[in-house]
């Protein structure tokens, strides 16, 4: 049905080496806040930079955009070295987090901004801009101004605006976190099924790891000012690599433990209590036998049960969610984040009730204990 | 690594050339009419004739027991106006946006009048008043040997003209106090005098001292008022000007300018970085959120009395001037004429008709060059920036007496020889009006979003075409301020222009000066009338112009 072909401009994006300085807020030296990024992100895929406040991720979004300029390396839009190209000039588009509608424009307006600003004759304009008002079902209200409409539909009008201009690459700047916590799960899902469609190269920046996990082809973990880990979302959660990504990217507990050795893919190792465990899966490793490890273990990875277990403990606090229950379990001088689920089913255990806990070996990945 | 940074800005300023231009057209216009003129005083004063160093004038000036007392007397008389004018501005400011008193539509229209008003007219009116021939002091008590002349009168004029200032000062600050602290002070028990004492007074304090230091600026730089009706008080624009007028001492009048700078500057910088860059620009005052506003008769009344009285003599002033206008001879003959109207549309137009050509010329230059400064000093990065700022601020503070004196300095002679040129004067004007539109500009910039005018970059518009369809529109009703202020100056300035005009460009003002000195004063008064006239119809016809600028090339 569409009129426009979205996908054709689309290009790839290739961060080399980017690092961005700014001067510290002291004025006496400098603060690094990128820090030699590299990032291939390929034509059509979204890709998420998340990470916690001050970690680089927007820096980098507007160094892509062209509102910083990177202090070192090249950016590359489709093979070609943009890095002294002014925004204006890039192709790109960009989803602000205050959505920045022009007030003084009416919606259909603000959606032909970008196509009149290339001067384009108006009857393409007009064909585009009512294509994208359709698609973005804002026909009805294209004549009124942004502070008229809803906030979710000024989400949609700067998508609208974002898109109409056949983007290279569009932008995403916490687009979502102005919204409340309903109409931000719907807002994402639409917007995941549009840039599906579109097939428009995207990037988006979030601090948000359930939206990240909700959209991303791939998730990039950035922390001061460098990236910590590039995979799709189940990679990451599965296979986290640092201590730094399994917390951010969903919750996990860490076992302290002793590395023993190898058994062909699978490690031996023994607990701080003196147990002995096989994790079939750690993951790579560079462990010399002896040395000190953390066995990473999500909260839906323990087992709970009355009697036995490989290891004993007490629940210090439950929380009763409906389709699970939250525990934090005392153990061996350990605090234990676990999720017992389906409790009409599986029962749920008092607070300060003494009990037995497994772990579910399969899902247990090992790491270095200063990662 | 910083300097390839710095290269690839350079660079997307070159690809942005718009954007490039206009940094360094603005840069050079600021360096060639603001700081060169300047520089030039500077340097004239401590100069020979020949060009070599020479320290001798400056010094016997200072040294000078004339220059001494006439610096005493500036100083004192901006210091008197400043805190009168403070007290009045401050208790104003207070009926108004504290209680619920009637007329408050009226009373603030009341504190518009003295400043969109031309120079010379409350002088004018003390002289129908309470001169020789006065009105009160003759008809009325029977006093033939009244001396109006003096410091008194100078700051009974002086406190009428500027209080507005620091009532608008003032009004901004108390309205921006978060209603909910003195409600607070309330619950917790304390009557409200003590809240004012306690709380709105001190949170009011910067606010006092920035509208002291404005209205000691705009005291010390007046030029129409002591010049009328300063008798043998000297102060200093006006010395100045007579020792370049009347003793062809150049060199002389540039140290006595300068003498004027250094106080008003000092108020300037104390008042623009001291009280952490409190805004000036107290046209574009923002209403506030709602606030309860007393009704206490014992708080409400005697303000009221007050701003009543204030409403009175602005009224007694300003109809003063305009009964003068219809009469034939005040004081002697106050039989109904028009011929000092027809005097102004005959003899008097070619004057009349240059200043509102030339403030037509300068108004729109310098109301666009304020907003254009505004956006790059506060959304873009360029080298110098804060010197820009500084500059086009600058002005507000240097009299126009160092301005004009200047002026003549830097373009009467080789490589330039503007002076007495249309062009001269409407550069003085577009430059010297510059500061209300840079701060209303900078002010709202500041309160826009700054990914609205990314958002218009990354869709593929040049900086140029941002501003126009985007910033600009936003910027209204600052543009508006700015363009108002600056006709208004441009129409009523005095001492700026009285060295620059020539027979062929007389204006208004000095038209208005020579018939003071003619004594001519139902002429004069004819003529203030026409000019006030004037005025509010350019402010109603750039009200019409502004309010609908965006809402063209629109249509889909």
């Amino acid at each position: 049905m569409e009129t426009i072909d979205f996908s054709a401009r689309s290009s790839g994006v290739e961060l080399l080496g980017i690092t961005k300085r700014f001067p510290s807020l002291d004025a006496s030296g400098e603060t690094t806040a990128v820090n030699a990024v590299d990032l291939d992100v390929r034509d059509g895929e979204l890709v998420t930079l998340l990470g916690p406040s001050g970690c680089g991720k927007t820096t980098t979004l507007r160094m892509i955009a062209g509102f910083e300029f990177p202090s070192e390396g090249r950016i590359m839009l489709g093979g070609r070295d943009v890095a002294s190209v002014p925004p204006n000039k890039r192709g790109i588009s960009m989803v602000f987090q205050s959505y920045a509608l022009f007030p003084h424009l009416t919606i259909y307006e603000n959606v032909a901004y970008g196509l009149r600003v290339q001067r384009l004759p108006a009857a393409t304009i007009k064909a585009k801009t009512e294509a994208v008002l359709e698609l973005m079902q804002l026909s009805e209200m294209a004549k009124r101004y942004p502070n008229q409409v809803s906030g979710g539909q000024q989400q949609r009008i700067a998508l609208a605006r974002a898109i109409v201009i056949e983007p290279r690459v569009l932008l995403f700047d916490e687009p979502l976190s102005n919204l409340d916590a309903k109409l931000r799960e719907y807002m994402r899902d639409e917007l995941r099924k549009l840039q599906k469609r579109l097939g428009i190269t995207s990037i988006y920046v979030t601090h948000d790891q359930a939206e990240a996990m909700a959209i991303s082809d791939r998730v990039v973990i950035m922390d001061g000012g460098r990236i910590r880990q590039v995979g799709s979302p189940r990679e990451i959660y599965e296979r986290p690599e640092s201590r730094f990504v399994a917390n951010f990217m969903g919750k996990a507990n860490f076992l302290p433990a002793t590395f023993e050795g190898r058994e062909g893919e699978a490690a031996r190792v023994r607990l701080k209590g003196g147990r002995a465990a096989t994790i079939p899966r750690p993951g790579p490793l560079s462990l010399g036998t002896g040395s000190a490890a953390l066995l990473v273990v999500r909260p839906e990875g323990i087992l709970l049960r009355k009697t036995g277990g490989m290891l004993s403990g007490r629940v210090l606090r439950a929380t009763y969610f409906g389709g699970v229950v939250s525990y934090e379990v005392e153990s061996e001088g350990l605090v234990l984040l676990v999720e017992g689920y389906n409790p009409q089913v599986t029962g749920v255990f008092a607070e300060g009730e003494g009990l037995g806990i497994d772990l579910d070996l399969e899902s247990v990945r090992l790491l270095p204990i200063e990662s | 690594m910083r300097g390839r940074e710095m290269r690839r800005r350079l660079v997307h300023m070159a690809k942005d050339p718009a954007l490039f231009l206009i940094v360094i057209l603005v840069f050079v216009g600021l360096a060639l009419f603001v700081v060169f003129p300047l520089a030039k005083i500077f340097l004239y004063s401590i100069t020979s004739d020949s060009g070599s160093l020479d320290f001798g004038p400056a010094r016997e000036a200072l040294a000078d027991r004339g220059y001494a007392r006439t610096f005493g007397n500036s100083m004192l008389l901006g210091t008197i106006t400043a805190i009168i004018a403070t007290i009045v501005g401050y208790i104003f400011a207070y009926a108004l946006t504290r209680t619920d008193m009637p007329l408050r539509g009226f009373f603030k229209a009341i504190a518009t009048i003295p400043i969109i008003s031309p120079p010379f007219i409350l002088s004018l009116s003390m002289i129908f008043l309470f001169g020789r021939n006065g009105l009160v002091t003759r008809r009325l008590l029977g006093i033939d040997d009244f001396d109006v002349y003096g410091l008194r009168s100078l700051v009974i004029v002086q406190s009428i003209s500027f209080f507005p200032i620091a009532y608008l000062t003032l009004t901004g600050i108390l309205s921006k106090i978060n209603p909910a602290v003195e409600e607070a002070a309330l619950n917790l028990g304390a009557s409200k005098l003590h809240i004012f004492l306690t709380v709105t007074l001190p949170l009011s304090l910067p606010g006092i001292a920035s509208a002291v230091l404005l209205v000691f600026i705009q005291s010390m730089e007046d030029f129409s008022n002591p010049v009328v009706i300063a008798g043998n008080f000297s102060t200093l624009a006006v010395e100045a000007y007579r020792i370049i007028t009347g003793m062809y001492d150049m060199r002389g009048g540039s140290i006595m300018a300068l003498m004027l700078l250094f106080p008003t500057l000092t108020a300037f910088v104390l008042q623009k970085y001291w009280l952490s860059g409190r805004s000036f620009v107290t046209v574009t005052g923002k209403p506030g959120q709602a606030r309860q506003r007393t009704s206490d008769p014992a708080i409400v009344w005697p303000l009221f009395a007050f701003c009543a009285l204030v409403a009175a003599v602005v009224i007694l002033f300003y109809g003063t001037v305009l009964a003068g206008a219809f009469v034939k001879v005040w004081g002697i003959n106050f039989s109904f004429t028009l011929d000092h109207f027809r005097y102004v549309f005959s003899l008097g137009w070619a004057p009349m008709r240059s200043s509102i050509i030339l403030a037509m010329l300068s108004t729109p230059v310098s109301g666009i060059l304020g907003m254009i400064i505004a956006f790059l000093v506060i959304r873009k990065v360029f080298p110098g920036r804060r010197l820009m700022e500084f500059s086009s601020l600058l002005v507000f503070a240097v009299p126009g007496t160092v301005v004009g004196i200047g002026y003549i300095l830097a373009f009467n002679g080789p490589p330039f020889f503007l002076t007495g040129t249309a062009f001269i004067l409407v550069m003085v004007f577009a430059f010297r009006n510059l500061p209300v539109g840079v701060e209303a500009g900078s002010s709202t910039l500041l309160q826009i979003d700054p990914s609205i005018e990314e958002a218009s970059a990354i869709l593929g518009a040049t900086s140029a075409t941002t501003f126009r369809r985007i910033s600009l529109p936003l910027l209204k009703q600052a543009f508006f301020s700015g363009l108002v202020y600056s006709f208004v100056r441009s129409m009523t300035a005095v001492s700026t222009v009285i060295f620059l005009i020539s027979p062929r460009w007389n204006l208004a003002t000095t038209r208005v000066f020579s018939l003071f000195e003619a004594s001519k004063y139902s002429d004069a008064a004819a003529y203030i009338v026409i000019m006030i006239i004037i005025i509010l119809a350019a402010i109603a016809l750039l009200n019409g112009l502004v309010g609908r600028m965006g809402r063209s090339e629109r249509g889909a």
